[in-house]
Formats: structure tokens, C-alpha cells, sequence
């Protein structure tokens, strides 16, 4: 198995919290890697720093060889690693297909946009298609600030999609969705995975992480406590004591 | 094919094209000539500002370049007063577009609210040099040379010229909403950072926004400054030129194509015309206010906004109302 995404001992601070430290993780090709650990714990910080938009004070990003550690936000999508939002960021005030327009070239000249027009017939049969592929093909001319939470979250998904990169970054992807959702976006992951997308996944819900996830990573106080198979997870007593609180962290718990 | 919504463009465009020759009272042409020097200005800031959402309140700065260039041009270059100067217009609006960029690459750097404060204290760097440096010819300002055309037929090429600016403005307007260009800027209106993770060069971006909407900012200055025949620091880097360029669009409509068009011909032309109504005092500027309080009151999203959201609204109720009429309520 090839290493597709390496973060290896990345380090961050905000003033005196330090809400990473040392923190290493891989994200295998062709896996569907979990990332849990209890709130405060740094995993959306962490998701921060791989994806450009917090730059680690120590430490190392690579993605295929490729050291992104300082990369903005910018090239690390156009180099293909795509990421959703914990709290789910479209554009509101444009349509529908117009926010996965957006999104379609992950890699075009800075000048390119003056002289195309919106979109080519191409991407606009794209568009559409993975708007039917999560299942709001027919919101496509709707402004997207009219859609639902549940739809918002769909739709995230969609035009991360449509610039068709290789890691996905899922920041609670089932959080305050519901079950009958929640279920369709597992399947959705697992359908995508099949087609060779690899994934990493912060998530609450324990039993979407365990049924989806080829391996876990669990996080604690912004390190890498333990990784391995869901079922070496479970039985692990150290992440009993992370999620608990052990003996002598307890008073460290509430830095969130 | 031609569609309606062309149409209608084409015969706004017709009556425009008319005015001067129906309307010659010189009075009246002159107010046509700011109000349109407004329209593209205001269209043009919108360009980047309506649809980005960085309000800037700096605009005069591209205004007062576009001025003193062409004044400083016809001096250096020995033009007569005549049709000539007009070919120095668009020297005007390429001087603008250079100050831009590193007015641009400072202010850019930051967002919303302290974007604005960044452009306006720009501003005013470029308001105090004019008037401190020699070569601007300080408070006493600078003149042009004399256009000697008789009064009844002064204003009409100014007059086209403007329209012409409109135009123009307009077009680029419509070029950059239909390119992908523009839905990112519009993207970035929404969310900046989220569009940032979706490959969009986002400083770039904006830098090329803002630069190409001080084009027709530049020829307007440029215009206003032939047509007027002299200028002064305080006129054409004015404060109230910031603020009614930005206060045109969102009476309009922030954003929308038409709405600065409207918004500037509306508040220009009254304004103007209340001017010259009222000569003593200022009772046209608290009318001006009045007007302007009851629209941001209740119409905040702008005019055009307001009556397109007023129809669609009355047009869902008719459909409402016939399905309750065949008993098919939903």
C-alpha cells in the first residue's frame, strides 16, 4: 500500500494552547482512514494545517512526495486533496450548479478565468452528474442558500467531487444529519472508495466510523494516540482513558 | 434571435442616443453628461465591488487620476483645444488602472470592514498629495485648454462619449458575469476561504477585479475633467464622489447589472436638477436624504432587487390563487 497523504510530526500553536504537537498521521491510497478523538483534541486543527489553511509552526505535509506543508489553500486543492467543512461552507447566494462551477477546474491559470466563459459543456455534464450522484440534481438552478443542512452537506460534497481529486477530507460528514442520511453518504463514501478515491474522516458518530474505516487514527491533546483496525481501536484501553479522561490528563480535558 | 430582455435594452439604449436631440436646452444635456459620467462609474465599481463584496470607498482615487492625467497629458503634449483631447480618454482610464495595482495590492490584503477603512484613508494620501505637490498646481488646481464651442452644441459629444463610457461598462459588466471569472468573484462574496479550498486564486483574483474596474472610473475622471475645463484636488478626489458611487449601486442594487445604472441616474439626475431647483441653500441635499432613508429603509437590498423579488412574489400568489380556484391547493 502507498502512502498517498503523510503528515509526520507537525507541531501548532495559538498563543500558550498548543493544539498540536508532534502529531503524525497516513492516509493509505485506496483507504478510507477515520480520525477520532475526543473535542479539543486538535482534529480540525490538523485538518487545518494539511489543507493549507493553517501553516504548522513545526513538522512536515507531504502528499505524494510533494511537501505541501506551507502550500495555500489554493494549491493544495489543485494538487488534489479536496476537504469539507465541520460547519458546512457553500455559496449561498449563487445557484446551485453555479457553486459546482466553482470548483471544476482545480487547476487553471489565474488568468484562464478572465477569458472562458462560466462553464463548457463538459463540466456542466459533470456538474449535473454528481449532483444526481448525491441526490440534488433537481435543486441545480435553486440558490444554494435555500437548500436544507442536510442538502448544504450534499451539495459540499458534490463540488469537492467534481474537481475529481484524490484524497477527501470529510470533517464530520455525519454530524447533526440523520440517520436515514447518514446511511446514504456512508454509501456514497463506500461507492467512491470502490472507484479508488481514498478518504480521511473526522467523525463523532462512532458506529459510522467503524463501519466505513479501514483504519483508525485516534487523537488526543493534539498528538496521535493510537492507529490501527477499528477492531484494535475498540479494544483499546488507552482510547477508553482518552474519551474518559485518564487519571492525570482530567484537568487538561476542557481546552477546546 | 433577439430576446425580449434584449429588446428592451436596445430601446433604453435608443432613447439615451435621442435625448440631446429632442432635449436641447443646454441645462438639461449637462445634467445628461454627469448623470451618464455616473452611470459608468457606478457600473463599473460594481464590477468588482457589487460582486466581490468589497466595498470599495476609494473610488475617486481612479476619478482623480484619470483628471489630472489627461490635464497633465494636454499640457505635455501641446493639444488644442478641441475634439482631440477626447482621444486622451482612455489614457486617462490606463493611468487609473496602473495606480490601481499597488493601491490594490495594499488594500486587498485585508477584508470587509477594514477594506473599506484601507481605501478610504487611501484615498485621502492621494486627496493631500494633490493638493501638496507642485506639479498638480496645488489648491489653485489646473486648466485646460479652452474648447471654444458654442453653447447650444457644447455638450453633446460629451454627452456620447459619456454614453459611450456607459456602454462600455456595461458590457464588461455582462463579459464578466458570464465568465468564470466573475462566479468567482461572487464565490468569494459568499465565502472567501471556502472558495480558497476550491482552487480559486483568490488574491489574484481580486487584484485583477479591482484594477480592471478603475478602467472606466479613470475615463469618467478623464471626461468630467475635459468637460468641465479645469479641475481642483477637492473636486475630483472628493470624499462625496466615494460615497455616492457606492451609495448609486445599493440604491440600485449591489451587485445586479442594472441597478447601478438606475441608482446613478435616478439619485444624479434629481440631485442635480434639485440643485439647480433650489439654488438657495441646501434644501436639495436634505430631498437627496429623505429619498435615499426610504429606500435603505425599505428596500435595503436595492430597487431592482426589491421589484423583481415584488413580482415574482405576485406572480407566485396568482398561481396560488388559481390552484385554489380549480380546488388543487397544495
Amino acid at each position: 500500500m502507498t502512502t498517498l497523504l503523510n503528515v509526520e510530526r507537525v507541531s501548532k500553536s495559538f498563543g500558550g494552547l498548543k493544539a498540536l504537537s508532534e502529531c503524525s498521521l497516513s492516509v493509505e491510497k485506496g483507504r478510507i482512514t477515520g480520525l477520532i478523538g475526543p473535542n479539543g483534541s486538535g482534529k480540525t486543527t490538523l485538518f487545518n494545517v494539511i489543507t493549507g489553511y493553517e501553516k504548522p509552526d513545526s513538522g512536515s505535509v507531504t502528499f505524494e512526495g510533494t511537501e505541501i506543508t506551507r502550500a495555500s489553500p489554493s494549491k493544495v486543492f489543485a494538487l488534489g486533496v479536496g476537504r469539507t467543512f465541520q460547519i458546512t461552507r457553500i455559496f449561498a447566494r449563487i445557484t446551485v450548479l453555479e457553486n459546482m462551477l466553482v470548483a471544476t477546474q482545480r487547476d487553471e491559470g489565474w488568468l484562464r478565468g478572465l477569458t472562458r466563459s462560466k462553464s463548457s459543456k463538459s463540466e456542466l455534464v459533470a456538474a449535473m452528474e454528481w449532483l444526481d450522484f448525491v441526490g440534488i440534481g433537481r435543486l441545480a438552478s435553486q440558490p444554494a442558500g435555500s437548500l436544507s443542512f442536510g442538502q448544504r452537506k450534499l451539495l459540499e460534497l458534490a463540488y469537492v467531487l467534481v474537481a475529481d481529486p484524490d484524497v477527501i477530507l470529510l470533517d464530520e460528514p455525519a454530524g447533526g444529519v440523520n440517520l436515514t442520511l447518514i446511511n446514504e453518504i456512508a454509501q456514497k463514501i463506500q461507492a467512491l472508495n470502490k472507484d479508488g478515491k481514498s478518504f480521511l474522516i473526522v467523525e463523532h458518530n462512532m458506529e459510522f466510523v467503524m463501519n466505513l474505516c479501514d483504519r483508525v487514527t485516534v487523537m488526543h491533546q493534539g498528538a496521535d494516540l493510537v492507529s490501527g483496525t477499528p477492531s484494535e481501536i475498540r479494544s483499546n484501553p488507552l482510547v477508553l482513558d482518552a474519551y474518559l479522561g485518564g487519571s492525570d490528563e482530567y484537568d487538561d480535558e476542557d481546552a477546546s | 434571435m433577439l430576446r425580449v430582455r434584449n429588446v428592451w435594452w436596445i430601446v433604453v439604449l435608443g432613447a439615451f442616443v435621442l435625448f440631446p436631440l429632442i432635449e436641447t436646452n443646454p441645462t438639461y444635456t449637462g445634467i445628461g453628461v454627469i448623470a451618464l459620467i455616473f452611470m459608468g462609474c457606478a457600473t463599473s465599481w460594481n464590477m468588482f465591488s457589487g460582486y466581490s463584496g468589497y466595498v470599495n470607498l476609494g473610488s475617486a482615487i481612479f476619478y482623480g487620476v484619470g483628471a489630472y492625467t489627461i490635464t497633465l497629458l494636454s499640457d505635455h503634449l501641446n493639444v488644442p483645444g478641441n475634439g482631440d483631447l477626447f482621444w486622451l480618454i482612455p489614457a486617462g482610464g490606463l493611468a487609473a488602472m496602473i495606480v490601481a495595482i499597488p493601491v490594490g495590492l495594499v488594500a486587498l490584503r485585508v477584508r470587509r470592514h477594514t477594506f473599506v477603512v484601507i481605501t478610504i484613508a487611501i484615498f485621502f494620501v492621494f486627496q493631500l498629495s494633490a493638493i501638496n505637490f507642485s506639479f498638480t498646481g496645488g489648491t489653485s488646481g489646473l486648466q485646460l485648454p479652452l474648447i471654444p464651442w458654442l453653447e447650444t452644441n457644447y455638450n453633446k459629444p460629451f454627452y456620447y462619449a459619456a454614453l459611450a463610457i456607459v456602454v462600455f461598462a456595461t458590457l464588461l459588466s455582462v463579459t464578466v458575469r458570464r465568465s468564470r471569472f466573475g462566479l468567482q468573484l461572487l464565490a468569494i462574496r459568499d465565502d472567501e476561504d471556502r472558495a480558497a479550498g476550491l482552487g480559486v486564486k483568490v488574491f489574484a483574483v481580486k487584484l485583477v477585479g479591482f484594477t480592471m474596474s478603475a478602467f472606466a472610473v479613470g475615463m469618467g475622471g478623464a471626461l468630467y475633467a475635459i468637460f468641465i475645463g479645469q479641475i481642483y484636488p477637492q473636486f475630483v478626489f472628493d470624499p462625496i464622489f466615494d460615497i455616492s458611487i457606492a451609495l448609486m449601486a445599493i440604491f440600485g442594487g449591489l451587485g445586479t447589472l442594472t441597478g447601478p445604472l438606475l441608482g446613478a441616474l435616478v439619485l444624479e439626475s434629481t440631485q442635480q436638477y434639485l440643485a439647480i431647483r433650489f439654488t438657495n441653500g441646501s434644501v436639495y441635499l436634505i430631498v437627496f436624504g429623505a429619498l435615499f432613508l426610504v429606500i435603505v429603509l425599505f428596500m435595503p437590498q436595492g430597487i431592482i432587487v426589491y421589484s423583481s423579488e415584488w413580482l415574482s412574489r405576485r406572480a407566485a400568489r396568482r398561481v396560488e390563487g388559481a390552484l385554489v380556484v380549480s380546488g388543487e391547493t397544495s
